[in-house]
């Protein structure tokens, strides 16, 4: 460079080597960033994963049940209403006694021998009893969830030295592994019990139909909505001050956290219309307020990126605007839309703060029917299991975070699909 | 109406027409008139509003929120900017072919039915069949594309499309066709296949074609009206046009000199 006559292409030579040095060290820095990146979220989904996937499996005990008619039906009459509030926990407490004869002696005793076996025993017992009232008068081996600190030690997660059980409690443990009456199953409850105080009963049916009825409501209301508003906005509206402040405030909608639209909730649809409180109705149309504003901006994003070339050719050939844009825009635009709406479910599916808002954040044990009653939703689980105590609780939170992250993936990957499917070239 | 070629009919007239893009004046004062199964040629350089005139015609400017027409332009005798006409009879009358081939991502037939289609044009899918095939054979694409209607249009070469979308206006048996550059997107072989097939048109329709290849508006035109910045400067039969040019900025463009 510093002879102005020298060659151009022996300075273009010379400059060569630093050029492609420049290029290997950006390619470089872009494989390290996703490289990063793909270990972070290694390490997220592996740690929740290593934590989640004790919730599969829980100990249950093994008892030889005797359905006492004069604990269960001393009238024998077989009335529904006389069996289901009976004295299940007599019953739970008789087997154990069978087991350990010498325990039962002792209050003290006895009371620690039932520590042992979940609460959810004698509702177990309960069921069984209900489904056939001809078990009464019988005795069968029935397997009962034992108590969620005995499934942390037998999973190995509380050392036997902890301190939470006592010497007695740990050879009783340690007779009925011998005797082949613990083992570990499916942890079916985990997908089919709505949520419970005892981390052994708690699972996420309760939470999943929340979601789903919340969804569905998001669902059915913004997106109608939505894409009829931006279709009006892109397709036929005037360009003028009133449009342009309605596109700022879209936009500036979309952009609002959405604790605020849980509040606005909270006034309105609960304060001023009177609405149930904690019903995934509630939930929903909160959630499609804050769904709205994505739903109508990526439907106009889609609406705008078709050709305009295709709808001069309707129009030209004498269609209508409606025609033109039912007969062609739009359906060319449907993948976005429906991509950028599946995204939108996806976010409403993992948001907490306005559902805490207006109460779907309670504590509700029945799984609901419909979006009228009260309900939790996933991410308000994962919430409300975080916050809990007991150390069982723990693994619960990690395998509801799994099934959250499964059906947004699952959403997402629909999305993808979607678009992969249905994308048309011109 | 029933003409045969050669009567001179006025098909279009346009008086006074004024238009303006927000400020910007882009025609003005443009007195011009179109006959009937004649091919018109409008040429000029870039930007001289010969498209802007074109679409005025078809009222496709009615699209462009700033766009403004003024003036008085008659189909048949009667004001197509009168409040009272509807333009989906309009632009039925009136068909358009554009600049760049722009099929519908649909199958071919499908292309060619949908104006019959929108406006029942058909009675059973029979008579659909017999105006898909026939608007097909007469844009010159029916033996090309008869084994595969339903094959996607996007899939067809350059030339093909623009052939398809020339069927797809005459399915609808339009009055008057407006071609807007037509070839500019074509290679010389599928243009001189368009230029053939616009000259046999003009035996059922009146077509005004929009080029800046003053060739073209030679072989393929019976009359050429040349712009230039807004002003239609010259109208008159092509032959005299291009030998014998009156206005000096005429001349300067058909030998080269401007545009």
């Amino acid at each position: 460079m510093t002879d102005p006559r020298q060659s151009p292409s022996v300075a273009i030579l010379a400059s060569l080597p630093r050029r492609r040095r420049a290029e290997a060290r950006f390619r470089l820095y872009g494989i390290a960033a996703i490289g990063i990146a793909l270990g972070f979220l290694i390490l997220l989904i592996g740690a929740i994963g290593a934590q989640g996937v004790g919730a599969v499996t829980q100990a249950e005990i093994a008892l030889d049940v005797t359905f006492e008619q004069s604990v269960l039906d001393p009238s024998g009459g077989r009335d529904p209403e006389t069996l289901s509030t009976a004295n299940y926990r007599a019953v739970v407490r008789a087997a154990l006694g069978d087991i350990f004869p010498e325990a039962v002696r002792k209050r003290r005793d006895r009371r620690r021998l039932m520590e042992l076996v979940s609460v959810g025993a004698a509702f177990e017992l309960r069921r069984l009893v209900l489904e056939d009232p001809a078990v009464i008068g019988r005795t069968m081996r029935v397997w009962v969830p034992a108590d969620d600190e005995v499934d942390m030690l037998l999973k190995g997660a509380t050392a036997r030295d902890s301190g939470r059980f006592t010497e007695k409690q740990l050879s009783w443990l340690d007779r009925l592994e011998a005797e082949g009456r613990i083992r570990s199953t499916f942890n079916w409850r985990f997908f089919s019990n709505g949520d419970s105080r005892e981390p052994e009963l708690a699972g996420i049916l309760g939470a999943i139909s929340g979601s789903f009825f919340a969804l569905m409501t998001c669902l059915v209301l913004s997106f109608p909505l939505g894409v009829m508003a931006a279709i009006y906005l892109e397709e036929f509206a005037p360009r003028n001050r009133w449009t342009d402040l309605i596109e700022i405030n879209i936009n500036n909608l979309a952009a609002v956290p959405s604790i605020v639209f849980g509040l606005l909730g909270l006034a309105v649809f609960l304060g001023l219309m009177g609405l149930a409180r904690s019903a995934p109705l509630v939930g929903g149309m909160v959630l499609a307020l804050m769904t709205l504003p994505t739903i109508i901006i990526v439907t106009r994003a889609s609406l705008g990126a078709v050709p305009p070339s295709i709808r001069e050719a309707a129009i030209g050939l004498g269609a209508s605007r409606v025609q033109a844009m039912l007969h062609h825009t739009l359906p060319l635009a449907m993948p976005g839309i429906m991509t950028g709406t599946i995204i939108g479910m996806a976010r409403a599916l993992g948001e907490l703060a306005p559902l805490i808002m207006i109460g779907m954040v309670a504590f509700i044990v029945d799984v609901p029917q419909g979006p009228l009653d009260p309900a939790s939703a996933l991410p308000v689980q994962i919430y409300i299991w975080a916050d809990s105590p007991e150390r069982a609780f723990a693994e619960k939170t990690a395998a509801a975070i799994i099934v959250l992250l499964a059906f947004l993936i699952v959403m997402n990957l629909t999305a993808v699909i979607l678009r992969w499917r249905f994308e048309r070239r011109w | 109406m029933d003409m045969t070629p050669g009567d001179l009919v006025t098909k279009l007239t346009a008086r006074g027409v004024n238009v303006f893009y927000d400020d910007a004046h882009a025609l003005k004062q443009v007195d011009l008139d179109i006959r009937a199964h004649e091919v018109t040629a409008l040429i000029g350089p870039s930007g001289c509003g010969k498209s802007t005139f074109l679409r005025c015609l078809n009222r496709m400017n009615d699209l462009i929120e700033i766009c403004r027409v003024e003036g008085d332009i008659r189909l048949d005798g009667e004001d197509i900017y009168d409040p009272a006409v509807d333009l989906v009879y309009l632009r039925a009358r009136i068909g358009m072919v554009f600049q760049k081939p722009n099929p519908f991502p649909k199958s071919i037939y499908d292309n060619v039915a949908y104006g019959p289609k929108i406006h029942g044009l058909a009675r059973s899918r029979g008579d659909m069949d017999e105006i898909v095939a026939s608007s097909l054979e007469r844009a010159g694409l029916w033996e090309e594309v008869k084994d595969r209607l339903e094959a996607p249009a996007t899939g067809l070469s350059g030339g093909q499309q623009q052939r398809l979308c020339i069927a797809r206006a005459i399915a609808v048996r339009p009055e008057v066709i407006l071609m807007d550059e037509p070839c500019s997107s074509l290679d010389p072989i599928a243009t001189a296949r368009i230029e053939a097939l616009i000259d046999e048109l003009k035996q059922n329709f009146t077509i005004v074609v929009v080029t800046h290849s003053m060739q073209q508006a030679a072989r393929v035109s019976q009359r050429t009206a040349f712009f230039h910045l807004g002003d239609l400067v010259e109208v008159g039969d092509t032959d005299t046009v291009f030998t014998k040019p009156v206005d000096p900025r005429t001349e300067a463009y058909i030998s080269g000199r401007i545009g």
